[in-house]
């Protein structure tokens, strides 16, 4: 019985604590919720509407009739038209399409006859659910309506896999693990430093001194900036060793773009640090901002399979726009200046959240 | 600027947390190269009052002239003159004695060529010698709080702000502590500790004594100890329980302390008598004692004056 007693004290003084801690409490329905939200939404594997942009050469009424099969097929978002192939493959280095559909001016002759292909796919195929969506695209009908030869059909869809014709998993993988890693431990541990300092009294020590609220905040992330560096050359230098990723584009792109994700996220840890009170809710913090930067930053699906409200969460990680950085520099080979929407948005992301997180930290207890 | 002979002036100094008056209507007037101590509970306002001096809080009301500087409004320009000395330690546990001092000298600009020669002085001074390389966090209370010190006196503040510096410390260290604040007063420097020990207070040049964020008393420990308007009896019983339950039935008693077999009785001077009213409470409650008058300790003066804000609130 005394036994019992005690083990009722000691559940009553844990429900009792956990109510008065309002963010554990959040969290109790809070992660259900989020976590359904976020898995039950982002993933799908089942991709359709990947962008596309149509070269139609040929202009006929065979070829505006295929255009339209592709469109009713969902499979595909036509978002353009264009002219050449070049202008394909541009696009598709820039990351800006997914799959470029070339037709030849010759095509109703090279349907007729059969002997080539007569429509090329242009497939970004370093990520293999894009892959295979580009491969359900061969069984698209295309004849005269007369004739439906269905038995030559699949020569006359030629399927180009560009940047990762050996269709291996890493290579996909590793430019984006660089920015989940990045984002993790950057974030992590600017939040918590400075949280850490607060719980162990060494703030009041400091904001008492004559050190300003600016050198205190680029104090402390600026060895952290050397630490993201660091981890960017362990994570190329093993993906190339151990899983043969290229790194196709220019290394010193690959590292300003870093550079900027790294300031990015030691922005968003400072923001978690003026928000939170303790390291343990400094940690909850970002684990609630690292889940969606993992599941619906492109890295584990494509971003155009994701619905439009997942998309536009997307949009505003810095993650998402580092991963589209770092595969279009390492894999499709693209200068960094042609990616510069995705470039600037990493830049004002760190100023806009740096200049929240200077204002909110006061030196001042009140 | 540094012409007034005052290091602190404080008017109307107050600070409310929502419905909580941390401290009211605050006068102060600290002179320069004194000891002055803030003596009062937990509870009663100290550190809210130490922490609006410094710049940490915003003052609800009120101004202060910190060493000439305007509070609040100019708390920055202070921060290089003033050294603060948290009651929880707060320096850094992971780094060692003299890298915490070395951390400190550079936050503080302090000049590099005098740097080196500064910090073995204090680790002499503050006899941390044999510490020097050893982690902050791995060394007692005392040699920590020798460190806090060394480190807010390293820039040779003008003003020294203790926030109960010796809360976390034994009888001896607290001895050590309080010879080095004297040597620091002596080469002019200004200090303002709080405590809630009252052989503290009694070190301290002037006091002020807070209760509940008002100050109900303030001068040198002489001062305060002459000016107490009470009589103060002492009762030897052999059942000291039992006596101070009879002393304490007289309304004219205003307080009872046991200390050990002794009580300590105050009774207002507006009472003529007070050996004869302890003596026939004694009596009717049947109790054998021996009274007798007594001169008034710091103690005392604690228990009267805040026996009066008591009366107040009522």
């Amino acid at each position: 019985m005394k036994s019992l007693s005690r083990l009722n004290a000691i559940i009553k003084k844990e429900i009792l604590q956990l109510s008065r801690d309002r963010r554990t409490f959040g969290m109790v329905f809070g992660v259900p919720i989020f976590q359904i939200l976020l898995f039950g939404y982002a993933i799908n594997t089942d991709v359709r509407n990947l962008k596309t942009v149509i070269a139609n050469q040929a202009g006929t009424h065979l070829s505006e009739q295929f255009v339209s099969e592709l469109r009713v097929s969902q499979l595909v978002a036509i978002t353009g038209t264009a002219e050449t192939a070049e202008e394909l493959e541009t696009l598709l280095r820039r990351g800006e399409i997914s799959i470029g559909v070339l037709i030849p001016a010759d095509f109703d002759r090279r349907v007729a006859d059969r002997n080539r292909a007569a429509v090329h796919i242009l497939v970004d195929g370093s990520d293999p659910t894009i892959l295979s969506v580009a491969n359900q695209l061969r069984s698209m009908p295309i004849a005269f309506d007369s004739a439906p030869a269905r038995d030559q059909r699949q020569e006359l869809i030629e399927i180009r896999p560009y940047y990762n014709p050996e269709r291996r998993t890493p290579v996909n993988i590793v430019p984006g693990l660089m920015g989940v890693i990045l984002m993790m431990t950057m974030m992590m541990f600017t939040a918590v430093a400075i949280v850490r300092e607060r719980e162990r009294g060494n703030l009041e020590l400091l904001i008492n001194t004559p050190v300003s609220s600016a050198e205190l905040m680029i104090g402390k992330v600026t060895p952290y900036i050397a630490i993201g560096l660091l981890q960017l050359a362990i994570i190329l230098g093993l993906g190339q060793l151990l899983f043969n990723v290229p790194i196709r584009g220019s290394v010193v792109d690959l590292y300003v773009a870093g550079s900027a994700f790294i300031a990015a996220n030691l922005a968003l840890g400072l923001l978690i640090s003026t928000a939170t009170r303790t390291q343990f809710q400094a940690m909850q913090m970002t684990i609630f901002i690292l889940l969606p930067s993992i599941l619906l930053s492109g890295f584990m699906f494509p971003f155009d399979g994701m619905p439009v409200a997942a998309q536009y969460i997307g949009e505003a990680l810095p993650t998402t726009h580092f991963i589209r950085l770092t595969r279009g520099i390492m894999l499709r080979e693209a200068p960094l200046f042609e990616m510069m929407p995705d470039f600037l948005y990493l830049i004002g992301f760190t100023v806009v959240v740096m200049s929240i997180a200077a204002t909110r930290f006061s030196k001042k207890l009140d | 600027m540094v012409s007034s002979e005052f290091a602190i002036e404080a008017r109307g100094l107050s600070k409310h947390f929502g419905d909580l008056r941390a401290v009211s209507k605050l006068d102060l007037n600290v002179p320069r190269g004194q000891i002055y101590g803030f003596l009062g509970p937990n509870g009663s306002g100290k550190s809210t009052t130490i922490r609006m001096l410094c710049g940490l809080l915003t003052p609800t009301e009120g101004t202060a002239d910190v060493l000439g500087t305007k509070i609040p409004g100019d708390a920055k320009l202070l921060k290089p003159r003033i050294g603060y000395m948290t009651q929880k330690f707060s320096l850094f546990g992971d780094l060692t004695v003299r890298e915490n001092l070395q951390f400190i000298a550079e936050i503080y600009s302090f000049p590099t060529r005098e740097r080196k020669g500064r910090i073995e002085e204090l680790l002499v001074n503050y006899d941390l010698v044999p510490q020097q390389k050893q982690l902050a966090d791995t060394m007692s209370g005392g040699q920590k709080q020798r460190l806090a010190l060394a480190c807010a006196v390293l820039h040779h503040p003008e003003l020294l702000l203790l926030d109960e510096p010796t809360s976390a410390v034994d009888p001896q260290s607290r001895r050590d502590f309080w010879a080095n604040l004297f040597r620091l007063a002596k080469t002019g420097t200004t200090i303002l500790v709080s405590t809630h020990y009252m052989d503290e207070a009694e070190r301290c040049h002037r006091l002020a004594i807070l209760d509940r964020g008002i100050k109900v008393a303030d001068g040198t420990p002489q001062q305060l100890q002459a000016a107490t308007g009470m009589h103060i009896i002492e009762v030897m019983a052999d059942d000291p329980y039992a006596a101070q339950i009879a002393v304490d039935e007289r309304p004219e008693v205003a307080s009872v302390t046991q200390l050990g077999v002794r009580l300590r009785v105050l009774i207002p001077e507006r009472h003529a008598q007070p050996l004869d009213i302890v003596r026939d409470a004694l009596a009717r409650g049947n109790v054998a004692g021996e009274v007798q008058s007594a001169t008034p300790t710091l103690e005392d003066v604690f228990v009267a004056v805040t026996m009066k804000t008591e009366d107040r609130d009522r």
